[in-house]
């Protein structure tokens, strides 16, 4: 949502912006000022500017967002062994507290930049400004942030990234997209993790993960994940890269800006139509 | 739990806008949809907070709810649905549009003009 075409008035406010509507009119003696804009307004400025910096540097950046324990780091430890040959990977941490994280994948060989939010839920587009000032993006293809665990905060915040991605460890249960519409509606993937332990935990249907996703709208693709062979990891690779693939041909065409990450290519439903599905009655 | 934050960008907002006029906020206006991922009630309780202080403290925040709608393309029924379930209520197709409910926007900021604070004060004394 911008703040200057006047797309910020849509069918839920129009009513009130329109002459005779509540905020039309002021009492006496006061000023009305309309303003219409995003309150994370100066959220979205910094964005947009770390966005430009990626684009300078022609830096992919992906928001890697779950619940705490769902596997993001374990997950970026894979990716930079899987690819840190061919690829040149950075990372951002976001935690509450600890430098582990960071530390986990500089031993991995890449190099990573650890925010410490102290209390805050979520990483913002300033604090990952203030982290880019401590890394050099020369020579790095691919910037992974990974936010700080939480499927509820992180959503409203733009950092500047390309792509959200999404975890889903099977432990948590099939109805999280339910449970957060906000956060997996935003997403561009979802990656069902820790999927070698499905056959310990039958009563998570990855079916129903799925159509618990279709119901918020999304054609994002659910991709299985397991980081402890190399046929677990494989799925998340082609996915990524193919938006590695696409994002070098807008680098190279000088169209970052209009990157879109590429959705929707590999559904387990193909009908476009759930209401043969039966989702759970208590997903609500 | 961010609307700490988000309250703190609104009256950062509210104060450049107060500033320019050299005015008091009296009233901030906001429309909030169940998709922006703010909780209004929580809102509520941080402004008097953040606004501690600022050109923003004790003035009224009015919340108005957007409700979830969403536009289909294939039927063009425009419906207003649950945040989880943005199916078309009509057909049953689930890509859809939203056409309403992630709102998290600023609509007004009410001032207070000098000339109102001159009638008050003299009201006052």
């Amino acid at each position: 949502m911008c703040d200057t075409c006047g797309c910020n008035i849509t069918p839920g406010n129009k009513h009130l912006v329109e002459a005779g509507g509540k905020f039309s009119h002021s009492a006496s003696g006061h000023e009305s000022v309309e303003v219409l804009q995003n309150l994370l307004s100066e959220n979205d400025h910094q964005a947009d500017h770390n966005r430009e910096h990626f684009h300078r540097h022609g830096v992919l950046v992906i928001n890697l967002m779950s619940s705490p324990g769902a596997g993001k780091t374990s997950l970026l430890e894979a990716t930079v062994r899987a690819l840190g040959d061919k690829l040149g990977i950075a990372v951002i941490e976001g935690d509450l507290e600890t430098e582990n994280d960071a530390q986990r994948l500089r031993e991995c060989g890449i190099p990573a930049v650890q925010i410490t939010t102290g209390s805050a839920c979520h990483l913002d587009a300033h604090m990952v400004h203030q982290a880019l000032h401590q890394m050099s993006l020369d020579n790095i293809d691919v910037l992974f942030i990974e936010n700080v665990g939480n499927l509820v905060c992180p959503a409203s915040f733009d950092l500047g990234q390309h792509i959200n991605v999404a975890l889903l460890s099977v432990p948590e249960g099939d109805d999280k997209p339910a449970k957060y519409p906000v956060m997996f509606r935003a997403v561009d993937a979802v990656l069902l993790s820790k999927t070698d332990l499905l056959h310990v935990l039958p009563e998570f249907s990855p079916q129903r993960a799925e159509t618990a996703l279709r119901s918020l709208a999304s054609d994002a693709p659910l991709l299985n994940v397991n980081v402890r062979s190399a046929e677990g990891l494989q799925p998340w690779l082609d996915w990524l890269g193919e938006q590695i693939s696409v994002f070098k041909s807008a680098r190279e065409t000088g169209a970052m800006g209009h990157f879109r990450p590429v959705t929707g290519q590999r559904h387990v439903l193909t009908h476009p139509h759930l209401s043969q599905f039966t989702p759970r009655e208590n997903d609500g | 739990m961010h609307e700490l934050s988000v309250c703190q960008a609104l009256v950062e907002q509210a104060e450049r806008i107060a500033r320019e006029r050299q005015a008091r906020v009296i009233r901030l206006m906001l429309t909030i949809g169940p998709l922006s991922g703010v909780e209004s009630e929580l809102l509520r309780r941080a402004f008097p907070l953040a606004s501690a202080g600022t050109c923003c403290e004790g003035a009224a925040l009015e919340i108005l709810a957007a409700p979830v709608t969403v536009f289909c393309p294939d039927c063009t029924a425009t419906s207003e649905v649950a945040a989880n379930k943005l199916l078309c209520p009509e057909c049953g197709n689930w890509r859809t549009s939203l056409a309403s409910g992630d709102e998290m926007v600023l609509q007004t900021v009410e001032l207070e003009t000098r000339n109102a604070n001159d009638n008050e004060s003299t009201r006052q004394r």
